[in-house]
């Protein structure tokens, strides 16, 4: 009887201690990954800020912050931050109506299931397309002789064909419509989803109550979506203020700097005047703005459950 | 009063039409003339006024990207990026997702946190310290180096949304492998992961994407034109001396095939995918 108790006793603290130790061997490929890839990375990228030249640089000096000062004073560093802010805010008050109209054409009982099927595979085109597809596509499309500025003559809009993309007075506007045109998708696949979720009941009441079609929005629809809204906004915004690749292919920054963003102005550092260390104290500011609208969201999100 | 309200309801019908009419137009305009550019010989390629299909449409620039074995190579390097990335993201995912959803342990929080909050780390912040340490490690113009730059952005959000997934299977599952003598191995890959099907195709398949899409990393990260993937390759297309329009066409059609024939099989598990990022969480 004893032993059995025994045994018994044993076998548990055996299976407590593997009960204990199995998540971390579980988590362990995640931690090392994590620590390698985020962590080390994180830290190095800082450190670079307070130097002089790295990577070049065998024994960089460490210089406080004196490369912080040459950024905040650099004007191209000012216009990145001028256009980038121009870029985002253009795309994701776009991305919002036009995914906010496309997902209500999809969510409309006035058309047949079939219907809004076929459109939403059309509606969803754009996002199936690698940004590289995008850059090259548009600049087919916004090429001086190409079929756009056919159109524009055609119908009499301006004499000779704008060169969209190379033209400093058009070039920022054409990047966010091709922004615009890429990312609205997510928007309105994740709208539909908030859309089917609007009880029903509250739509009956707001028509018993003779509610027109724009108040019943403005009263049923909206407040139903706000905290999707909010959420997704915050995300495009995180998103959007990082795109590189496609101002990279379509206009590289330019002409002169009517298109540089931040992340074109921190490649360009890097990878053109090989100034990793100004490089770096540039990606640092992208990275704070990053992690505190990712705080925002987070909040967000937390209020919006609770 | 009910006739008015019939007509009414079809004029209401066809004005969305139109507009969704429209709406179409501007989502698939650009795909349209990269297919039909793709067909044209390139002098055709910027005509007064444009031509749709011209006699000499062909397949020739298909056809030069299928003698090019360099081209063929940038196919060759994504797929197998791609897959790999995906392959690595579920593995490393499902174990950590498994701990995660069924354990308590000490750091749980910090680790949740922690993935949550890397997620909106700039790629453009991580790019000059990996240049670094991949060039330290003698990863640079790697399959290696680039197939782990990928899955630091793939794996925070498989995990969150693998965990999500195991979160919502019932615990009594594990009670009754348990009480069949079955290890916490058994239970993960015998009942949890072949439940799981759906979530972890979702995951498997935004991997997949990402990886196949991801541009700042296999610029800044390869050197080589072997090393090359689909998103580089038709960038250097772009920067040739000569202009090979309707090849580049080709090329983006060729290389936008994997994800919309994953998007046609896969549809459901493609937008599960993700809505639940945004709406879930």
């Amino acid at each position: 009887m004893k032993k059995t108790e025994k045994s018994l006793s044993q076998i548990s603290s055996r299976k407590s201690f593997l009960d204990k130790t199995e998540p971390y061997l579980w988590v362990s490929p995640t931690i090392v990954l994590l620590i390698m890839l985020m962590v080390v990375p994180v830290y190095l990228v800082f450190s670079y800020t307070f130097k002089d030249n790295v990577i070049l640089n065998q024994n960089p000096l460490f210089i406080g912050f004196r490369n912080y000062q040459t950024i905040i004073s650099d004007p191209n560093f000012l216009i990145a931050i001028k256009n980038t802010s121009i870029f985002t805010g253009g795309s994701v008050v776009s991305h919002l109506l036009i995914g906010l109209l496309f997902a209500s054409i999809l969510n409309s009982e006035l058309l047949s299931s079939l219907t809004k099927a076929v459109f939403r595979v059309i509606f969803i085109l754009p996002w199936l397309f690698t940004v590289a597809v995008i850059a090259i596509v548009c600049r087919m499309l916004l090429n001086p002789y190409g079929v756009i500025n056919y159109f524009v003559t055609v119908l009499n809009l301006s004499d000779d064909p704008i060169p969209f993309l190379s033209n400093e007075s058009t070039a920022l506007l054409s990047v966010t419509f091709i922004n615009i045109w890429a990312g609205y998708p997510f928007y309105m696949i994740s709208l539909l989803a908030g859309l089917q979720s609007v009880p029903k009941d509250l739509y009956e009441a707001a028509i018993v109550d003779g509610a027109a079609i724009f108040q019943r929005f403005r009263n049923v629809t909206l407040p139903h979506l706000k905290p999707l809204i909010i959420g997704m906004s915050i995300l495009d915004v995180i998103w959007t203020s990082q795109q590189f690749a496609i101002i990279w292919m379509t206009t590289g920054g330019g002409p002169l700097v009517a298109t540089e963003m931040l992340g074109t102005y921190t490649y360009k550092l890097a990878f053109s005047s090989f100034q990793f260390s100004l490089a770096a104290t540039s990606a640092v500011f992208l990275f704070f703005i990053s992690i505190l609208l990712a705080f925002v969201y987070n909040y967000s999100q937390r209020d919006h459950k609770s | 009063m009910i006739v008015q309200s019939k007509a009414g309801k079809r004029l209401k019908k066809s004005s969305l039409i139109i507009g969704a009419m429209m709406g179409s137009i501007f989502a698939a305009f650009p795909a349209f003339w990269m297919l039909i550019s793709s067909l044209k010989p390139n002098g055709e390629m910027f005509l007064f006024p444009p031509s749709i299909l011209s006699e000499n449409s062909s397949f020739a620039a298909y056809q030069s990207i299928f003698d090019s074995p360099e081209k063929i190579r940038y196919f060759v390097n994504s797929y197998l990026i791609a897959f790999s990335v995906a392959s690595l993201t579920l593995l490393i995912a499902i174990l950590a997702a498994y701990a995660l959803s069924r354990y308590q342990f000490a750091g749980k929080r910090l680790l949740n946190t922690v993935i949550v909050t890397l997620q909106s780390i700039p790629a453009i912040t991580l790019m000059i310290p990996y240049f670094a340490l991949i060039v330290k490690f003698g990863l640079f113009d790697t399959y290696q180096g680039l197939i782990l730059s990928h899955v630091v952005f793939t794996l925070p959000y498989a995990i969150i949304m693998l965990t999500g997934y195991f979160n919502t299977l019932p615990r009594e599952l594990d009670e009754a492998v348990k009480i069949d003598a079955g290890g916490s191995m058994t239970l993960l890959w015998r009942i949890l992961v072949p439940i799981s099907t759906p979530g972890i195709i979702s995951v498997g398949i935004y991997s997949f994407m990402i990886s196949w899409n991801e541009f700042l990393f296999a610029l800044t990260l390869t050197k080589s034109n072997s090393m090359r993937t689909v998103p580089i390759g038709i960038q250097l297309l772009m920067g040739q001396h000569s202009y090979e329009w309707n090849e580049m066409m080709a090329m983006s059609i060729l290389g936008t095939l994997p994800i919309a024939i994953l998007f046609l099989f896969f549809q459901r598990y493609f937008i599960g995918g993700l809505t639940s990022g945004a709406v879930k969480t």
